[in-house]
Order: structure tokens, then C-alpha cells, then sequence
């Protein structure tokens, strides 16, 4: 009975377990990139990010249909224009970063959407806007554990710049040159892993298992290295569970947006009973200022 | 060899100038306080040696393959960021460790000395967010220890500090100028400066006076700084000096 609800459709079908792999690598790879969005104040970020890859890769669909490479290739280059036009416009202009960020994205977004209308039909925009975890072939398996891999080698080269440049920019600044090298490779890094999990959960569900399990994570330790293990953990965790309410909930329930239901589900959890400033901690009542 | 040649520098922001052709010499190996009203340019200065703000006009000149280390008056620190004391003065270790370096035992024990130095042993693995001011300016003492600075600025680093942690940071500024480095210090408590100061410059957009304390803090000298800073207008014609 529970070897069918929490083994057997792995064991059983190919596409459930390929889904599986798809999300682990994701997990992998975004979940430290989350953490790091997330402690520079720069969530939303991510989510503009996500919108802005939109139209790289509708106009890869457009050139060459559901075609892997195009679509990966369209998304990178308008994930990166979007990042140094907004990045260049914050430092010229009088408009911030943040601004001039949410300008670029909407623009992008409209444009994405209109690109795809223009051609493909309702289904195709609802698999580019929500991807599809259960049809992930070899070729994306392989595009998603590169970038992981990518990744994390990325990040374990910059780790010591890169928290230098979140906790004291201005230190970084007096020692080094490196601080705007390490940015732009972490604004790297976070369109690389929007666009991989662009073909497994779409562009709008791509930054659900980047920043959730990041933020679930931040009410149970405070150590940055912590941080970074449970929240891959936690994107893991979500994506099994989410592949399996969606398999026992029949052909019913999405699988895409199931897993981020279930992060989520993980984050509402955090948030009540997690141990730094978790909501019930703070509510219960409790003896003068016992932990 | 002066640690730092000051040549009618011109520093400011959106062309409005907050040091005004100021031209001097700090000697290496020197303790110098650099003391003004609110305004005068003082952070503005520092900032300037330090290189985090490029001169409208002039320059600096810093002693070659001299190392500098600079503690900004109010360090844009997140202090919410996860990261612990240990961490935080381990920093300080960038130049003898870069990106990639290892930090192995010698250097861990001299995380460990540093810490010790400034009196923060036994808070190796609090989280920075918990550190009282004065805790936290003792934290980022023991960072400048690591950075084996030989030129070191330090902007109004006294400020909101208890008189026991002043006390306790002052000495080793102290130390630092035993061992000839070159200290220069923005600072507010004309007290400290003649206790503790040999060198003074007092600033007001200009050079009001720059040379030994006792000679530069005169009340004559205080009041003219004083008078400088509020005739100053900032929607004057363009300083007549460069016009010539």
C-alpha cells in the first residue's frame, strides 16, 4: 500500500523517474542560488529574471518549434540583455536597479507572450509559461545536470567573494576588484538555472523551487552552510512530494505546479513552527526569556 | 618618504566640492587625527585616500607597495546576513589568502589571536546580527589586525562606543603606531586627539592648520574651522582659484 503510493510510480514508469532526476538537479543547483537571491535582498529579482527569459525563448520557439538548443539559447540571451541593460540603466540613470529591473520585465513578458501567440497555439504558451515535468527527455536530463554541475563548481570558485560582497560590499570594494566580476557571474548563474528549469516547470514555476526552499530554510538555522544544505534538501523534498500527489491524484493534478504547492506547503510549515523566528515561537506564550 | 602626498586635492560629489584644494604630507609611521565640524570634508577625505572616491582635481599619493586597510564611519555591514564573528574577522585574511587560499592553522590561530586582542574571545560562533555597537566595532578591529595593514584609516571609529571599549580600541591604535604603521583617524573628541594624537589636521573644506596637535588645536584655529564651514555656500560661482 505504501510501497504504491511512495515508491511504485517510480519504480513502475520511466517518465516518473526521469521527472525525478529533472527535479533533484534542479534542486541542486537553484536551491544554493535561492539562498544567495535571497539573502541580498533580491527575491523579487529572481522572479523579474524569470519573466525576462520569456521572450529569448519564444523566439527560439519561433525559429525552430520545441527545439531544445534555440529555446535554451533565445532564453539566455534575453535573460542577460535584461540584466546589464537593467544593471546599465541603474548606474546611468536616476532610475534604481529594482525599477528599472521591473520595467525590463514587463516589457519582456509582453513581448514573450505576444511572440508565442503569433504562432503557436494556447497549449504551446501554457507549456512554455508552465513547462512540463513529465516529459523530460535525455537531452533535457543532460542540459539539466550540466548546469547543475556548472553551478556549483561556480559557486564553490566565488563562495568567499560572494558572501564577502552580501555581508560587507564595502570591505570587498577596499581589498579586492572582484566584486563586480562576482556579481555578474551570480546574475549569470541565475538566468543559467531559470532557463534550466525553464523546460522542466516553465518560466513562472522556474523561480518557485529557486526561492521557496531558500526561504523555508531561513526559519530553521541561521549558518549560511546550513542554509544552503536544507534548502536543497527542502527542493528535493518537494519534488518528490509533489510527483507524488500528482500521480495519486490521477491525471487531475499538474505536476509542476504540485511540486511548487508542495514547496510551498514546506514554506507555510517553516514558517509556523520554524525555529528562528517562527511564527508559533513567537506567538506561544513562554517563560521570561527562555529559549 | 611620506606614506600619503596630498596634492591640491579637490574632492566632491555632483561637482560640489567638499575638499577644497587641500595640499599636505602624512609621514609614515605617524598618528594623525583628522578632526572638524560636522561637514568639513572629513569622511569625504578619507574616502578619497582610500580610493572608494576618485579626486575632481589634484591628487593623492600613496607610498609604493604600501598595504591600506579603511573602516568606513558607518560600514554598509548587513548584519542580518548568517555569518558568524569567526567569519566576519577572517576577512581580514584577504590579502594573505585571496579567493582561493587556504586558510589553514597558522592562519587560524591568528584568527584566534585577533579575536582575543580585542577582547571578543568566547564570541567566535555568534552570528554578527546578535553583537551590541560596541561588540561589532571591536569585531571589525580585529578584521584590521588580519589585514596587516601599513596604512590604516579609520572614520570616526569612537563614535556611540562606550568609554571602556574606546579605551580598549584606542590602545591598539596605540600598538599600531608602535609597530610604525601610519594610523590616520577622523575623529569627534578633541580630548582624545591631545591624549592620544601626536599629529592633527583640522579640516573645514580646507587645511585650517596640519602639524603637531598642541600647535594645530588652538582655540583661535577651532573657532576660524567653525566660521569657514558655515560661510561656506555651496551655490557659489565656481571657485575663483581655478578660474585664475
Amino acid at each position: 500500500m505504501l510501497y504504491d503510493i511512495f515508491i511504485g510510480p517510480f519504480a513502475e514508469f520511466d517518465f516518473m523517474r526521469r521527472a525525478l532526476v529533472g527535479i533533484v538537479a534542479l534542486s541542486v543547483s537553484g536551491a544554493p542560488i535561492g539562498v544567495f537571491l535571497m539573502l541580498r535582498r533580491m527575491s523579487l529579482t529572481g522572479d523579474a529574471m524569470a519573466h525576462a527569459i520569456l521572450p529569448g525563448a519564444a523566439i527560439g520557439y519561433l525559429v525552430a518549434g520545441f527545439s531544445l538548443p534555440a529555446m535554451t539559447i533565445g532564453g539566455l540571451v534575453a535573460g542577460f540583455t535584461v540584466a546589464l541593460a537593467a544593471g546599465a540603466v541603474a548606474r546611468l540613470t536616476v532610475m534604481k536597479e529594482d525599477a528599472s529591473l521591473a520595467a525590463f520585465y514587463l516589457i519582456s513578458l509582453a513581448l514573450g507572450v505576444t511572440i508565442v501567440s503569433l504562432r503557436g497555439s494556447a497549449v504551446d504558451l501554457f507549456h512554455v509559461l508552465f513547462g512540463n515535468v513529465l516529459a523530460l527527455d535525455d537531452d533535457v536530463l543532460v542540459l539539466l545536470s550540466s548546469v547543475a554541475t556548472l553551478t556549483l563548481l561556480t559557486l564553490a570558485a566565488v563562495y568567499r567573494p560572494l558572501v564577502m560582497e552580501c555581508v560587507d560590499p564595502g570591505f570587498l570594494r577596499s581589498v579586492s576588484r572582484s566584486g563586480g566580476i562576482v556579481h555578474l557571474t551570480f546574475l549569470g548563474l541565475v538566468v543559467l538555472n531559470l532557463v534550466a528549469g525553464f523546460h522542466a516547470l516553465g518560466t513562472l514555476l522556474a523561480v518557485g523551487l529557486m526561492m521557496l526552499p531558500a526561504a523555508a530554510a531561513r526559519f530553521w538555522t541561521a549558518d549560511i552552510t546550513r542554509l544552503v544544505l536544507l534548502a536543497t534538501g527542502f527542493g528535493i523534498l518537494s519534488g518528490y512530494g509533489g510527483l507524488v500527489v500528482s500521480y495519486s491524484g490521477g491525471g487531475n493534478l499538474p505536476a509542476g505546479p504540485a511540486v511548487i504547492l508542495a514547496a510551498g506547503v514546506l514554506y507555510l510549515l517553516s514558517l509556523l513552527l520554524g525555529t528562528q523566528g517562527g511564527l508559533a515561537r513567537r506567538l506561544l506564550p513562554r517563560a521570561h526569556l527562555q529559549r | 618618504m611620506p606614506a600619503i602626498r596630498i596634492d591640491d586635492l579637490t574632492l566632491g560629489y555632483d561637482r560640489h566640492p567638499a575638499v577644497h584644494h587641500l595640499s599636505g604630507e602624512v609621514e609614515s609611521g605617524s598618528l594623525t587625527a583628522i578632526v572638524g565640524p560636522n561637514g568639513a570634508g572629513k569622511s569625504t577625505l578619507l574616502k578619497g585616500i582610500a580610493g572608494a572616491l576618485s579626486p575632481l582635481d589634484g591628487g593623492i599619493t600613496l607610498a609604493r607597495g604600501k598595504r591600506l586597510a579603511y573602516l568606513p564611519q558607518s560600514a554598509d555591514l548587513d548584519r542580518s546576513f548568517p555569518i558568524h564573528v569567526y567569519d566576519l574577522v577572517a576577512m581580514g585574511l584577504w590579502n594573505a589568502a585571496g579567493i582561493f587560499g587556504r586558510i589553514g592553522f597558522g592562519a587560524k590561530g591568528k584568527v584566534e589571536q585577533a579575536i582575543a586582542a580585542v577582547g571578543l574571545t568566547g564570541f567566535e560562533r555568534r552570528p554578527i546580527g546578535t553583537l551590541s555597537g560596541g561588540q561589532m566595532q571591536r569585531a571589525l578591529f580585529a578584521r584590521l589586525l588580519l589585514q596587516d595593514a601599513d596604512i590604516i584609516l579609520l572614520d570616526e571609529p569612537f563614535t556611540a562606543i562606550d568609554a571602556r571599549t574606546t579605551a580598549d580600541l584606542l590602545a591598539l591604535v596605540q600598538r599600531w603606531h608602535g609597530e610604525a604603521r601610519t594610523v590616520v583617524a577622523v575623529l569627534h573628541d578633541i580630548e582624545t586627539v591631545r591624549r592620544a594624537f601626536p599629529q592633527t589636521l583640522l579640516l573645514a573644506r580646507e587645511s585650517v592648520a596640519w602639524g603637531a596637535t598642541d600647535e594645530v588645536l588652538t582655540a583661535a584655529n577651532l573657532l576660524r574651522a567653525r566660521h569657514m564651514v558655515e560661510a561656506f555656500d555651496s551655490h557659489a560661482a565656481p571657485c575663483e582659484r581655478d578660474a585664475a
